[in-house]
């Protein structure tokens, strides 16, 4: 249960306008439990990239067993499952999630609108605690009888709780408590990046002056706090038919010849309620992204986001529309075939509010000034990832293409390009871009380079080749595909060399953390804003900022978040608190709200 | 699913009429100035916490509106057997409906500046909602001794599930109430618990509010009611 009386304590000490900040007098309190946003974005950020590591180890050895079958001894069938079904967990909940909200989140909403931190802190301590915890319960699922649920992530019922599946003693009910504890702890950081961005906004700082990183990770956080509670609904209502027989979604099921006491349970309900949480997920990882990707083209095009008003509209709508579009998961589960045809359309119309983002980041790319800084390859590896990804989604979307497609190498190599590979290299530019005023220091450039060749041309490698497997009718979640009499020989080739690329690809990861710790030494000084950037977070008067941020008084915004190359200048930028050099006289820079 | 969806309609609907008075028409490129035309909020804890309540209180309304989903559509299959209520449900309600005045008065007590009220308000209301707990306990007892297991049919599986949420709830709202209050007995004043005793009441009056709807639900009367708009536009 979330406390929010808390906040009221503050204003009863005093200080009319301005929020109380907590002081932390001790070590443990100002980097431990800390209640300062940006030390609890570092540790939502390290915390989502420790287990990210296990499910890229875990990608690793399910492509070690799909190219060579055998080699590795102790993958059998069951091993299998819980690999797949923990690498998909952990890559869509506790990393992607993780990073963009809690980590992202925390860090640039109060930097960016100019606050002095979020308006929860005590809460937003206790979101990463909990968030850590769920991590804990999650990573703990490897050492139970049993292991780590089989049920692959989606989790459907009834197998994922039927006795043969793998895990099931205990795998599941871990799983499930670890959501829970997630979404509760979710939920508490949730409400701060709302609050803050509703209240906490500086003077000046209009919602129309908010960068579009703000705007991407506040729908995003409104549709997850939304969203949420339906695969919460969905894990309380498995644990009760796992711990206590009850049937919410267990039917009459004979397994292995013998009828189970469960009856008159609803397995469609479970894909109902996962998948009201499941597609708006897909859009809680990707609209962070497009928000900061927007912010990367510009600053490193040197030129404005070209239709910013249209990029606010298109955020608001896709995180409208994504409520709407989550049965087109479901067309071959036996629902209702007359709801394919609506869920087809709804999902086609989102198409369009999205190709207008791409439009209009190719167009704010159009005669700018490029820099082809590491942040912004990323940035530009996104939008090209991204849209092959959008349209191997337009297919899926279609029942009768979806129909024959269904589990199939198409639908995986769908989604890792459009949820996977997409947004991980937005992570990669954002964490290249931020990470000056994150520490101070630049991160070395040609390990960044490197870094982006080899994640990108190699994510490729991986990802393409699968389409064609796909399409040749390779099921997906097959441990092992045996002598089907369609697939060709040279399909193994293919699979052999795929996977040649993802263990490559996962070493070039190993550069990358090598260069986060390397740099954080011997990384050149990077000054307060490196980029030239004309957000709020460049402008902190120290840097790394400190508790507080601000020094004595907040910024004052007289401008949008994007003015680049300003016609008559004499900066190729005029930061968001910059009153310009006409109005310099008529509004004093000293002048700042409290 | 269209309970859900009739409530997320309800939350963009608010939302949109919310951010077209925040200038979501206006052209921020071409205004350059402090004001930009809006006028921004300073920040305040107790409009910080009020905003943090509502928000949070859509995300229960989201968390309960599923729940009636999944009820409804369960509770369209054959072989639904409802449970029969037991009467204490209706006590309950009616000390649910007290708790929640009582906190009623105790905002608007703290708003004259009255302590009396303000003291017998959270008092009362502290009480009366810790016997609402008791008493949806009993509830699950008797219907326990009278055969409607957890297990034994999909109507007491979902009978349960909806209570205990609801339980949960409020049992979190005490611990709130139950810091208010401790804040109180240690002397402070009424002004320094104004903002704690409207959230409290704000948040009493949803969970009363949902509540009712869960009765509704789980006496069928709303199936019956959604069964007659049905006929009405058929």
């Amino acid at each position: 249960m979330v406390d929010l009386t808390h906040g009221g304590d503050g204003h009863a000490a005093g200080h009319a306008g301005e929020l109380e900040l907590y002081h932390p007098t001790s070590w443990v309190t100002k980097y431990v439990f800390s209640q300062d946003a940006k030390v609890i974005a570092i540790q939502y950020g390290t915390t989502a990239m420790a287990i990210g590591l296990v499910a890229l180890v875990l990608s690793w050895l399910m492509r070690i067993q799909l190219a060579y079958p055998g080699a590795l001894p102790f993958i059998d069938a069951d091993r299998y499952y819980q690999f797949i079904t923990m690498h998909g967990m952990i890559m869509v909940v506790y990393l992607l999630t993780a990073v963009f909200l809690g980590g992202f989140g925390n860090y640039l909403i109060p930097l960016m609108l100019g606050a002095r931190d979020m308006m929860f802190p005590y809460l937003n301590m206790l979101s990463y605690w909990i968030y850590l915890l769920a991590v804990l319960v999650l990573a703990a699922g490897f050492f139970v009888p049993g292991g780590p649920t089989g049920a692959g992530w989606t989790l459907y019922p009834p197998q994922a709780i039927l006795a043969n599946t793998p895990g099931q003693q205990w795998g599941i009910i871990i799983m499930l408590v670890s959501l829970m504890l997630f979404i509760i702890g979710f939920t508490m950081g949730g409400l701060n990046y709302v609050v803050t961005v509703l209240q906490g906004r500086t003077k000046g700082m209009t919602l129309m002056r908010m960068p579009l990183t703000v705007w991407g990770i506040f729908t995003a956080t409104v549709m997850a706090l939304l969203a949420f509670p339906a695969l919460f609904v969905g894990a309380v209502m498995m644990l009760f038919d796992r711990l206590f027989g009850t049937s919410f979604f267990m039917p009459s099921i004979i397994a292995m010849g013998e009828p189970l006491d469960t009856a008159g349970g609803s397995p469609i309900l479970f894909q109902h309620l996962f998948w009201f949480f499941g597609h708006p997920e897909v859009y809680i990882v990707a609209l962070p992204a497009f928000g900061i990707v927007s912010d990367l083209i510009s600053t490193h095009a040197r030129k404005n986001i070209f239709g910013y008003r249209m990029m606010v509209w298109a955020i608001v709508i896709i995180g409208a529309l994504s409520f709407v579009v989550w049965a087109h998961h479901m067309y071959v589960s036996g629902m209702n075939p007359g709801f394919g045809f609506f869920f087809a359309t709804t999902t086609l119309i989102i198409a369009v509010p999205t190709a207008l983002k791409v439009y209009n980041w190719v167009l704010t790319l159009w005669r700018g000034d490029i820099h082809f800084t590491v942040p912004m390859l990323f940035a530009l590896g996104f939008i090209v990832t991204f849209v092959n990804g959008g349209l191997t989604g337009l297919f899926l979307g279609n029942v009768v293409v979806d129909v024959p497609l269904s589990d199939t190498m198409f639908v995986v190599a769908h989604f890792h390009m459009v949820m996977g590979v997409a947004p991980i290299l937005v992570i990669f530019g954002a964490i290249y871009h931020w990470y000056p005023k994150m520490t101070g220091r630049m991160l070395n450039d040609a390990m960044g380079k490197i870094h982006f060749w080899v994640t990108f041309l190699g994510a490729y490698a991986v990802f393409f080749p699968m389409h064609y497997l796909g399409l040749l009718g390779v099921p997906r979640r097959y441990f092992e595909s045996g002598d089907i009499s369609f697939v060709p020989p040279s399909a193994h080739t293919l699979n052999e060399f795929m996977t040649i690329a993802a263990l490559i690809v996962g070493a070039a990861q190993m550069l990358f953390l090598f260069n986060l710790v390397w740099s954080l030494r011997h990384g050149k000084p990077s000054g307060g804003n490196p980029w030239g950037a004309t957000t709020l977070e460049w402008q902190t008067p120290e840097t790394p900022p400190p508790h507080g941020n601000w020094g004595a008084e907040r910024p004052v915004v007289y401008r949008w978040a994007y003015d680049y190359s300003v016609p008559g200048m004499a900066k190729d930028f005029l930061a968001q608190n910059d009153p310009g050099p006409g109005a310099a006289a008529a509004a004093p820079v000293g002048e700042g709200a409290r | 699913m269209s309970v859900i969806l009739v409530f997320l309609l309800a939350v963009v609907i608010v939302v949109f009429a919310w951010l077209v008075r925040q200038g979501l028409f206006s052209k921020p490129w071409l205004e350059v100035g402090v004001a930009g035309g809006v006028p921004i909020v300073e920040p305040s804890a107790p409009k910080a916490a009020r905003v943090g309540l509502a928000v949070f209180l859509v995300v229960v309304g989201s968390l309960f509106a599923l729940t009636v989903s999944a009820y409804l559509m369960r509770a369209g299959l054959g072989d639904w057997r409802p449970v029969r209520l037991p009467g204490i449900l209706y006590v309950n309600t009616f000390t649910l409906l007290v708790s929640s005045l009582a906190l009623e008065t105790a905002r608007t007590g703290a708003r004259r500046g009255d302590f009396d009220s303000v003291r017998t308000g959270l008092i009362a209301g502290g009480f009366t909602a810790l016997l609402f707990l008791v008493g949806q306990l009993v509830a699950w007892r008797q219907l326990n001794e009278e055969g409607y297991y957890l297990a034994s049919n999909p109507a007491n599986a979902f009978f349960y599930l909806v209570t205990a949420l609801h339980g949960v709830h409020v049992a979190g709202g005490l611990v709130a109430l139950g810091r208010v209050t401790g804040r109180m007995l240690r002397g402070a004043g009424v002004a320094a618990l104004r903002t704690g005793v409207g959230l409290c009441a704000t948040y009493w009056h949803a969970l009363l509010l949902i509540w009712l709807v869960l009765l509704g639900l789980l006496t069928s009367w709303i199936g019956d009611f959604i069964l007659i708009c049905r006929q009405l536009l058929s």
